[in-house]
């Protein structure tokens, strides 16, 4: 019976737990406010046990609370934490108000009386830096009251003294965010208690603790970071930190003097135990690289990375950190570098060396040689020969960054690059060939380092290759044997990897472009001429004999003696180059010879200037011509989408403006077609052809304008401005075809309102454009808008159709510099004739490789497409690490895309192809509008109109051939 | 005063035979039981009748500490356990312990076998020897005894190679065995924290030598090696079974690798590919790169490099071939170089030091023409190369260790004199700390300072520290309390504990000083005057004014008294306790100077 009525008991506490629950889920979103906290309360006040309250408060903290009913939360839960005798539930308290304090839109100053007497009385340490933290957060949100930061920092000052380091940690971190940073700014606020905030943190630098003396550092960059001047005089200070016992504070060490290196570069230091005085820049530049040989490679790696950075040391220091003295039992050593230097200049190149070669010279002054040098030396030695590779890494970058801005460094550090070249980890390569591709306008490779760089052209990994490629387009060589050797080196390379093919014709064009006058020479013996007999013309097809007649053609392009050397097949292969390679071979002026004269004909070609000029000539044509009859505006605008694509085709600088404005044209065109009178004035049943038109051509205005406004890097606002205008003004085709088609009135009236809203939004967004757009189908709609928005639908389309109609066309104006994004898919590349074979159900891998040019932010973007012949569609999305960047505004694409089926009976064709992913919210008009409904409440906006997502095809789909097999029976 | 003492048995001013005897703080250790290679009579191994000439080495000893498995540093470790006799723990880190069996019954085999020696280690003692043997984790605090403690540190040079770092009570000293600072294909940078020993013995091989960069050698090596190849050439590398050999397959296997390399390349068979199984297997004791990537493929397991066999060498087509010994004084290697040497296409690259008398050597110094056995003529047509490969720090990596470690005192064995000197006077120049070089038997005392630990209660300390101001740890403090030594401890305690501890009644010392001074007002008034003076000029301590005329300050009682004969002179009579001695003292000379005249 006890036991039933237990039963009972429980039961309905149960129940009321219920309704309260489905209460609670009923009501609305500005009913909870006095429901949570009330909530929080009972709960609190439920609690029997610590542990139990502590539940409550941690399923309390997962649920989000409004800005207006924080200071009620923050009520209840001081109220418990005065009550509270465990220490856990008030560390939970103190934190809950930190994140509470947090919430947007709540002010925080009404609590900070009641954080800071809560200190008061605390016990325990933990509770107290918790606290403290809270108190952080409300400081870094009051930031611009003084009265509040000059409070907090009292009360940060007071608990310094504190025993425990985590109190401490937290009163600094205080400090470094609320120290004053405009002395003086009030009088007052200076004579009280002479806040010298850097003082108080340099008192700490000497604390027991390592993690206070590490708060000390860090609150001491955040004050920098503030943007307050920190005292020269800390720096000695700092530098005694840097034999700090603990990492972490070495680590910080070095940041901190690398700040103060950046601030008094120029100053004078005195170099103890010695009576001379050096720039402080330079001084910290020894010390920082002394740090690069440190026991923990975490203070190796920040140390490493901070060197780069110092570009106002002396060169004289500079470059001591690529010497380390080389001796053998004291005597002077000359290092491998200086021996392969010396061989080279006497001309004997490349002899093997012998036992002893390298045995040491001069005797050493025995006291002259510094083994721990207190300045730079060897530090990029060191750090390049680091075990850990983020330390060598960092070394790289370091040098790369230092190279940049002195190029007498960049010469001397070119030895040591080279080196780099073998690393054990692809990374560091990878790393270091870029680098010296950055730094070599200032560099002219030598024979020897030009052997060792082309090596690493026989690398098994595409990105090394290529990346090299990159290197040999702008690198300098300085003799005729290095340019052969390079282009023997680059010949071996493409037999071993054919894949290379375009990457390297790429490489010599440059190569050969700036290096006309060492070619000259090469030109007889690359294209075996003989001077009596004529030998056997070369393949055509073959990639090697076209590699080198790039090369050749391009040094031919400013060396006009050249083309007297080549013989008569040459000549046509020039032509059949210059064809179908326009982008590798460049016009030449052949003397004596008559050129085929069609119109891809280089010769006839004019250069930049004039077809710049037909460029705009021919869209002003456009636009002047109003007032022509439809035929002839619909012919001549037909006319010139024609040329321009042709003009882009031609000129690849002029492609992405031509394609731009072809693209704005054809919309146009498009419009003119589908807004043509004789359509309009038939009864609309009849003429459905007609309609469907109109509608098909809305569409595709639609599709082109969310190519002009996504695929084009570029676009400036001015040209968002238009083709939204473009967009609308499609939007209101589309809904003059649905009125004339739909019957009934109902579904008018949502599509009416949704396009007014538009208009509305179109308005707020490009409200500062407005004025340039006179006379447009916008301009004379917003005139109408009143008589719009009272109109009944019918009445309102037909208002549509005739602004529509008379409407004039807009001026493009054209952007300064646009590119069409483009995508040519490497790989696979759908010639074979080889089905791919699985097991259907299983997966096989598929390796993509593409070339992705003028794609902003790819990694979000970029998505791959696979069509399988039953229609079914497969989007997948590349890994961000798939994605990498050979150079500016290029990227490739390698990556594996999974594909799967059930079993076919014979082989079919898929095709896989690169999508260009849009989301409309995310364009720079819409961002402005939306921003600010965003933030405020995530879950109660509405699905916006602006989300619109969508894919543009950017790439020519492949073929891929496949066979999913069915699955064999196992064996049983 | 306690002292360290350091007496090495082998390998002071020398290379060969290290083997180094230690006594801390009343513990012997013995560092190292090496072999000398230059010897082949008694000199070899150490002479361990220098320890104790008749009494047993296991009670002499604590415990032997091993840091590599070079038979330079390990030979004679049989020969002293088992003829000698020792019984206590030796001490060596996992892949020590593994490959240095198989290098001692490689060298007892040659010793004994080839060279039909007797009165040598058999087999079994070496079996015997390792069972007595503790392996050591890195960074594994190892408790010998109750007071003897050691640590290994990582130390590169070969596999296992570990630095050790003994430790009695807060002496310590460190011993490198060898080591290098500078990562290599296979193997880290030797690292260590900063421990700050009394000692820090070090090897000094390259005491003299600043080092190129490795990446220079690895390439000139890499550039041959393929040069060579490609020309259809046979290459040569002899080598050592162990440490270089697996260096050297590493890079070329890398190589071959990512050059897309077809060429065979082959291995000797025997120690090697037992060695290589130990590599396989501690795959935690090598460098970054390996130890990442062992998951995806363990770098040990060579795809292209296999077994060689006898028959491969006249294979026509390039390949490469690591052979041993590395010296070509003898075996497979000294068989493929007379085999290979008479065409101009093929190389013998000699990737090590070669001692004189080796055909190594000759080929090295330029002869072309060599007389083998049987009076040939050996015409030398193949190229001849020389990479050196070593794994031990140089004087800037010794630097480099000692500016990690913060050693008190240096000192300096496994290297030469000469060497050593240059580098001794280095060190003392630039750290200032003591250095030292002793010869073989030569003893080295170097006294110590260690901390004493005595115990403070709690409260005390609490009390003390909150009289002065901020705690500073880096600075020497002050403090009051009884220190009491019982039963080989020391504590420090309030001097309350201590009396009730002891027994002992409290006596209560008592200062009392008398002041005179001219004021020919009442009494109360002085005092009143008295008290807003104190009350004044000692601003941070509690001043009373006590209803029966008297002055408190803190705990200083100040009473004046008339002085019956002359009424212009009043007396103070100020008293304090002993503790209050400072402020006491104070305040007399204060009221000596007498009271200030202007009065309120």
């Amino acid at each position: 019976m006890a036991a039933h009525l237990k039963k009972r008991v429980y039961e309905e506490f149960t129940k009321v737990v219920q309704q309260q629950h489905e209460e609670l889920s009923a009501k609305k979103l500005r009913l909870t406010k006095p429901s949570k906290s009330a909530a929080l309360h009972v709960d609190l006040c439920k609690a029997t046990s610590p542990a139990e309250a502590l539940q409550y408060l941690l399923q309390f903290a997962r649920k989000p609370v409004e800005a207006e009913s924080v200071e009620g939360v923050v009520r209840i839960l001081l109220e418990h934490y005065y009550k509270e005798n465990d220490a856990s539930v008030r560390l939970k308290i103190a934190s809950l108000l930190g994140l509470l304090s947090k919430t947007a839109g709540f002010s925080p100053d009404c609590i900070m009386d009641d954080a800071i007497n809560t200190l008061q009385n605390e016990k325990s340490h933990q509770v107290l830096a918790q606290l403290l933290d809270t108190l952080l957060v409300i400081g870094t949100k009051l930031t611009e009251n003084p009265a509040v930061r000059m409070r907090l920092l009292d009360v940060a000052c007071k608990y310094l003294t504190d025993s425990s380091h985590g109190v401490r940690n937290k009163c600094l971190q205080l400090i470094g965010y609320l120290g004053s940073v405009e002395k003086g700014a009030t009088k007052e606020a200076e004579s009280l208690a002479t806040k010298d905030v850097q003082k108080i943190i340099g008192d700490h630098f000497n604390d027991q603790d390592p993690r206070v003396r590490t708060a000390a550092i860090k609150a001491m960059l955040q004050l920098h970071e503030r943007g307050l001047k920190l005292q020269q005089t800390i720096y000695s200070q700092a530098c005694k930190l840097l034999s700090d016992d603990y990492e972490q504070v070495r680590s910080a060490a070095v940041q901190l003097i690398w700040v103060l290196s950046q601030l008094y570069p120029e100053s004078i230091v005195p170099i103890p135990s010695s009576n001379e005085e050096i720039r402080l820049v330079d001084d910290a530049f020894g010390k920082i690289c002394h740090m690069v040989s440190d026991g923990s490679w975490v203070v190796r790696v920040q140390a490493a990375k901070l060197l780069g950075s110092m570009q106002q040391v002396s060169s004289h220091f500079l470059e001591q950190t690529l010497d380390k003295k080389l001796m053998s039992d004291l005597r002077r050593k000359r290092t491998a570098h200086e021996r392969a230097k010396e061989l080279y200049s006497s001309g004997e190149f490349s002899s093997g060396r012998k036992w002893g070669d390298d045995a040491p010279k001069e005797e050493i002054d025995t006291g002259a040689v510094n083994l721990i040098e207190s300045g730079a030396c060897g530090a990029f030695v060191h750090g390049l020969e680091d075990e850990m590779y983020e330390v060598r890494i960092a070394a790289v970058e370091a040098l790369c960054m230092l190279a940049q801005s002195s190029p007498s460094f960049a010469e001397k550090c070119l030895d040591f690059l080279v080196d780099m070249f073998n690393d054990e980890i692809e990374e560091v390569r990878l790393q270091s060939i870029h680098t010296m591709r950055k730094i070599s306008n200032n560099i002219t490779l030598r024979e020897d380092q030009l052997d060792t760089v082309l090596a690493v052209l026989e690398d098994s990994s595409r990105d090394i290759r290529e990346a090299l490629h990159e290197l040999l387009c702008c690198t300098n060589v300085s003799t005729k044997e290095g340019i052969h050797l390079a282009l023997v080196e680059l010949l071996k390379n493409l037999t071993k990897y054919p894949t290379d093919r375009e990457s390297i014709w790429k490489c010599l064009k440059f190569l050969g472009c700036r290096h006309p006058t060492l070619v000259l020479p090469l030109v007889p013996e690359l294209l075996s001429t003989h001077p009596f007999f004529d030998t056997p013309e070369p393949d055509m097809d073959d990639p090697a004999y076209i590699a080198v007649l790039v090369l050749i053609f391009n040094a031919a392009k400013t060396c006009p003696t050249m083309p007297a050397l080549f013989s008569d097949h040459t000549f046509r292969h020039y032509a059949y180059l210059r064809d179908s390679l326009s982008h590798l071979v460049p016009p030449l002026r052949l003397p004596g010879r008559k050129l085929v004269s069609s119109p891809v004909s280089p010769s006839v070609t004019p250069h930049e200037d004039p077809s710049q000029q037909f460029l705009q000539q021919s869209l002003e044509r456009v636009y002047n011509l109003q007032h022509l009859d439809p035929q002839s505006t619909q012919e001549l605008l037909e006319f010139t989408i024609r040329d321009l694509q042709r003009l882009g085709e031609l000129q690849s600088e002029l492609a992405g403006v031509a394609d731009f404005s072809a693209t704005y044209l054809r919309c146009q065109l498009l419009l003119i077609k589908a807004l043509q009178e004789k359509l309009w004035n038939v009864a609309a049943p009849l003429y459905l052809k007609q309609n469907a038109l109109a509608s098909a051509a809305a569409k595709q205005i639609m599709e082109e304008t969310y190519k002009m406004e996504f695929m084009y890097s570029g676009v400036e606002n001015r040209q968002v401005v238009i083709i939204h205008h473009m967009r609308l003004q499609a939007k209101a085709l589309q809904l003059i075809v649905t009125a004339r088609t739909t019957r009934g009135v109902e579904p008018l009236f949502g599509m009416c309102e949704n396009f007014l809203q538009e208009v509305d939004s179109f308005q707020r967004c490009f409200i500062s454009e407005l004025p340039h757009m006179q006379d447009s189908f916008v301009d004379k709609l917003l005139d109408l808008m009143p008589r719009l928005v009272t109109s009944k639908p019918s009445e309102a389309v037909k208002i549509l159709q005739t602004t529509l109609r008379q409407s004039t066309f807009l001026h493009l104006p054209l952007p300064e510099q646009i590119h069409r994004a483009t995508s040519t898919i490497i790989e696979p590349a759908g010639e074979s004739d080889n089905p791919l074979r699985f097991t259907s159900g299983l997966v096989v891998a598929l390796d993509v490789d593409a070339t992705l040019e003028h794609v902003q932010d790819p990694q979000s973007t970029v998505k791959v497409q696979v069509l399988y012949p039953d229609g079914q569609a497969q989007l997948i999305h590349p890994k961000p690490a798939d994605f990498r960047n050979p150079g500016p505004g290029r990227h490739r694409l390698i990556t594996q895309v999974y594909l799967s089926h059930t079993a076919w009976t014979e082989p079919c064709q898929i095709e896989v192809r690169l999508l260009l992913a849009y989301n409309s919210s995310k364009s720079k008009a819409s961002t402005r509008l939306s921003k600010s409904t965003w933030i405020d409440s995530m879950e109660a906006l509405p699905p916006s109109e602006y989300g619109i997502e969508g894919t543009i095809p950017f790439s020519k789909p492949v073929k891929v051939y496949i066979m999913p097999k069915p699955a064999r029976r196992a064996l049983v | 005063m306690p002292e360290i003492k350091v007496t090495p048995l082998g390998a002071g001013q020398d290379v060969g035979r290290s083997c180094i005897l230690v006594s801390i703080a009343g513990k012997n250790v013995m560092l190292d039981c090496g072999m000398h290679m230059g010897y082949n009579d008694d000199r070899r191994f150490p002479d361990f009748s220098y320890i104790t000439q008749n009494g047993r080495l296991t009670d002499f000893l604590d415990c032997v500490i091993i840091s590599h498995f070079h038979l330079d540093h390990c030979g004679a470790l049989p020969y002293f356990s088992e003829m000698v006799g020792y019984d206590g723990p030796i001490y060596m880190t996992h892949p020590t312990k593994a490959i240095c069996p198989i290098l001692l019954e490689d060298y007892r085999k040659i010793t004994v076998d080839k060279k039909g020696e007797t009165n040598f280690f058999t087999s079994q003692m070496i079996k015997d020897c390792m069972k007595k043997v503790v392996a050591v984790h890195l960074h594994q605090t190892i408790q010998v005894d109750d007071e003897l403690e050691i640590k290994a540190y990582y130390a590169g040079h070969v596999l296992g190679a570990a630095m050790f770092q003994i430790k009695v009570g807060s002496e310590s000293v460190v011993y490198t065995g060898d080591y290098n600072m500078t990562p290599d294909r296979h193997l880290g940078a030797a690292w260590i924290d900063k421990c700050r020993p009394d000692l820090l013995i070090s090897e000094s091989t390259y005491a003299t030598t600043i080092r190129d960069s490795k990446r220079c050698r690895e390439r000139d090596f890499l550039k041959k090696v393929h040069e060579s190849v490609e020309r259809g050439g046979k290459v040569l590398i002899p080598v050592f079974a162990l440490g270089r050999a697996q260096e050297l397959c590493i890079l070329l296997e890398t190589f071959w690798e990512r050059m897309n390399l077809k060429a065979p390349i082959y291995f000797s068979m025997g120690l090697t590919e037992k060695a290589n199984h130990y590599y396989k297997l501690f795959i935690t004791w090598t460098n970054q790169k390996i130890r990442k990537t062992f998951v995806q493929r363990n770098m040990f397991e060579f795809k292209h490099i296999k077994a060689f066999d006898r028959a491969f060498a006249d294979n026509p087509g390039p390949m490469v071939v690591f052979a041993t010994p590395g010296m070509l004084h003898a075996g497979q290697s000294l068989q493929i170089f007379r085999k290979w040497a008479g065409n101009e296409k093929n190389m013998v690259i000699m990737p090590g030091y070669c001692v004189q008398g080796t055909v190594g050597h000759k080929i090295l110094s330029g002869q072309r023409k060599l007389e083998m056995e049987g009076r040939q003529i050996l015409e030398v047509k193949m190229q001849v190369e020389y990479m050196s490969f070593s794994a031990h720090a140089d004087a800037k990596g010794i630097m480099q260790l000692i500016r990690q470690a913060e050693p008190r005192s240096v000192l300096l064995v496994h290297g030469e004199a000469k060497k050593m000197e240059f580098l001794k006077q280095k060190i003392e120049q630039e750290f200032h700390v003591n250095c030292y070089m002793p010869a073989n038997g030569e003893t080295t005392t170097l006294f110590t300072s260690p901390n004493i630990p005595v115990d403070i209660s709690l409260g005390l300390l609490k009390r003390e520290s909150a009289i002065g101001l901020v705690p500073d740890s880096k600075k020497p403090k002050l403090m009051h309390g009884t220190l009491i030594m019982k039963d080989n401890s020391f504590r420090l305690v309030s001097p309350e504990q201590a009396l009730k501890e002891l027994g002992l009644g409290e006596h209560q010392l008592r200062f009392t000083c008398r002041v005179h001074i001219q004021d020919p007002r009442k009494e109360h008034e002085m005092v009143l005057r008295v008290y807003n003076h104190l009350k004044g000029v000692l601003k941070d301590y509690s001043v009373q004014h006590l209803p029966d005329g008297s002055i408190m300050v803190e705990s200083i009682l100040i009473q004046a008294t008339a002085q019956s004969e002359d009424q212009g002179t009043k007396v103070l009579l100020v008293s304090w306790t002993y503790q209050d001695e400072e402020l006491g003292s104070y305040l007399t000379s204060l009221l000596k100077k007498g009271l200030p005249q202007t009065t309120a």
